[in-house]
C-alpha cells in the first residue's frame, strides 16, 4: 500500500537527534510491548510480515503520532483482536471475559524464547531460474498494490543495476494477501541519486534496495 | 497552524517545532474518522491513540502503562504466554544482545584477513565460526568501508535492523527524519552526527527492504598496529557498524 509508513525521501521531520547512552528501553512497557509482539508471533497465527502490515495500515495520524513501541502495541492488540484471540470488549474491561483460542501448541513459554531471539530463515529453494544477472539494468515497476509491499515508493519507476542476487525468499506480498510462501528470487539493485532524485542530486550518494524479482523488468 | 506556512529554514525553530507539536496533539484530540473505521479494534486504536500522551516526570501510571498490564494479564489468563518468558525476553536484550556482539566481529575482521574475507562472502556463516558470538540469524550481509567508500544502513519502511549482533535500533534509527532522508541526503544526515566526509567520499546506502541485514565493517583506525581484538574491540562504536558514526581513535579508549 501506498502508506504513510513509506517515508524514504519525504522532507519536514527536521533532524535526526541521537541520544547518547540511550538505554535499551525508555519506560518498562516498552520492554513488555516488545517481549508480547514476539511471543504472540511465536504462537504461529502470522509471521513478521503480517506484523509489518499491521503496523503500517495504522490509521496515518495514529502511526505519525504514536511511538515506536505505541504502535507495536497498537498492532499487536490489532492482531489478536482480527483473528479473535483477544477482543475489544476485553481490551476496555482490562481482563479476560473469555476462554483463549487454542493455538495448537500450548503457552508461549521460557523454551520458546531462543526460537524468537533469533532471525527467522526466509531463503527457500529456487522455483525457476533468476531472470536477471548482476551487471542488468532493471527498471523497478511502477506498481501500487493496494496491499503490503516491500517495493519503496521512492524507487518506482527507476533504473538501476543488479549488484548482488541473493537467492531465493519467501515473498512478503503473497504472505500478508493470504497466498502463501510463493518464493521469488531478490536482488539488490542499486540507484545512482541522480536518477531517483533528479540533477541536483550529489553525485557521490549511491542508494540500493532488496528488490524481488516481481518488482522488476528488463529495461 | 499549517506546517505548510513556515519556511522549510525555519523548521528548526524551537517556536516552530513547539507549534507543530501542539499541532499534532491538537490533531491527535479530534475524534478524526479513517477509513479503517468498522474494521474490529479500529475504535479501540483510536481511542489508544487520543488518550496517550506522554507523561514526562509524571510519578503516577501512565494510561499507556496500564493498557499495556491490561494486556498482559488477558495473555496470561488466555494461556497465550507465560510472564516468565516475556521477561527472559527482555532481559536479553538489557543484558545478553548489544553492539558488543558486531564489535568483536569487526575486530576479528580488522585483525584477521582470512576471517574478514569470510565476513564478505557470508557474514552468517562466518559470524557463526566466532565461540564468543555462535550463531546468528541467516542472510547477514557485511559491507567495507574503504578510504572511498563509506556504507550507511536504513530501513526506510520499517526498523529492520542487525538485532542479533547489535541489539535494540536505537530510537533515532527508527526515527521518521531517519528514515525519511538517509536515502536522500545522507552527508546532511551525517552533519546531524557529528560526522563530515570528504566531499569525493562516495557514499552508499543500503534500504533493508528484504530479511538480508546489513553490517558495516569501518576502516581500521590508524595507529593500532599489534592491538590486540579486545583493544579494537572497544573502537567500534554502534553507529559506526550502521554508517552514521567513525570508530574512536586509538587515543580516545587509552
Amino acid at each position: 500500500m501506498d502508506g504513510i509508513h513509506d517515508m524514504g525521501g519525504m522532507d519536514g521531520f527536521g533532524r535526526v537527534e541521537p541520544e547518547a547512552n540511550e538505554p535499551p528501553f525508555h519506560e518498562p512497557w516498552e520492554g513488555r510491548v516488545l517481549a508480547m509482539g514476539r511471543a504472540v508471533r511465536g504462537l504461529g497465527a502470522w509471521n513478521i510480515d503480517v506484523d509489518r502490515y499491521g503496523i503500517e495500515s495504522l490509521p496515518p495520524h495514529v502511526y505519525l503520532a504514536s511511538s515506536y513501541y505505541q504502535r507495536w502495541f497498537l498492532r499487536t492488540v490489532r492482531l489478536l483482536a482480527e483473528r479473535e484471540m483477544v477482543k475489544a470488549d476485553e481490551m476496555d474491561a482490562g481482563h479476560t471475559l473469555r476462554p483463549g483460542r487454542d493455538m495448537g501448541r500450548g503457552a508461549f513459554a521460557l523454551a520458546d524464547v531462543e526460537r524468537v531471539m533469533r532471525r527467522g530463515s526466509f531463503g527457500r529453494p529456487t522455483p525457476a531460474p533468476a531472470q536477471f544477472k548482476i551487471g542488468d539494468r532493471v527498471r523497478a515497476r511502477n506498481i501500487h498494490p493496494k496491499s503490503h509491499t516491500r517495493l519503496p515508493r521512492y524507487v518506482r519507476g527507476h533504473v538501476g543495476v543488479v549488484e548482488r542476487v541473493q537467492g531465493c525468499y519467501v515473498f512478503p506480498d503473497s504472505v500478508v494477501a493470504g497466498k502463501g510462501e510463493d518464493p521469488q528470487w531478490l536482488y539488490t539493485v542499486r540507484f545512482d541519486a541522480r536518477e531517483l532524485w533528479g540533477a541536483d542530486a550529489d553525485p557521490t550518494v549511491k542508494v540500493s534496495v532488496e528488490a524481488f524479482e516481481p518488482y522488476l523488468e528488463h529495461v | 497552524m499549517s506546517a505548510g506556512l513556515v519556511p522549510a529554514s525555519d523548521l528548526e525553530k524551537e517556536d516552530v517545532r513547539q507549534a507543530l507539536a501542539y499541532a499534532a496533539e491538537f490533531a491527535d484530540n479530534q475524534s478524526i474518522r479513517s477509513p479503517l473505521d468498522g474494521v474490529s479494534s479500529v475504535g479501540y486504536l483510536l481511542g489508544v491513540a487520543a488518550h496517550d500522551h506522554d507523561h514526562e516526570g509524571g510519578s503516577t501510571l501512565s494510561e499507556m502503562d496500564l493498557r499495556v498490564r491490561a494486556l498482559e494479564r488477558i495473555l496470561v489468563e488466555k494461556g497465550y504466554v507465560e510472564t516468565a518468558a516475556l521477561d527472559r525476553i527482555i532481559e536479553a536484550y538489557e543484558t545478553k544482545v548489544g553492539p558488543h556482539i558486531g564489535a568483536r566481529v569487526i575486530a576479528k575482521a580488522w585483525s584477521d584477513p582470512s576471517f574478514r574475507q569470510s565476513l564478505l562472502e557470508d557474514a552468517s556463516k562466518a559470524v557463526g565460526t566466532l565461540a564468543e558470538v555462535g550463531r546468528v540469524g541467516e542472510h547477514l550481509v557485511a559491507v567495507e568501508n574503504t578510504p572511498q567508500l563509506h556504507n550507511m544502513v536504513v530501513c526506510t519502511l520499517c526498523s529492520c535492523y542487525p538485532w542479533d549482533v547489535l541489539g535494540l535500533p536505537p530510537v533515532w534509527y527508527k526515527s521518521f527524519a531517519y528514515r525519511s532522508r538517509v536515502v536522500k541526503e545522507p552527508r546532511s544526515v551525517l552533519a546531524d552526527f557529528g560526522v563530515v566526509l570528504p566531499a569525493s567520499t562516495e557514499i552508499r546506502v543500503w534500504d533493508s527492504t528484504a530479511e538480508t541485514r546489513f553490517l558495516v565493517v569501518p576502516v581500521r583506525p590508524a595507529g593500532t598496529d599489534g592491538w590486540s581484538e579486545t583493544q579494537l574491540a572497544s573502537l567500534v562504536t554502534r553507529d559506526c557498524m550502521v554508517g552514521t558514526g567513525l570508530p574512536k581513535n586509538p587515543g580516545e579508549v587509552a
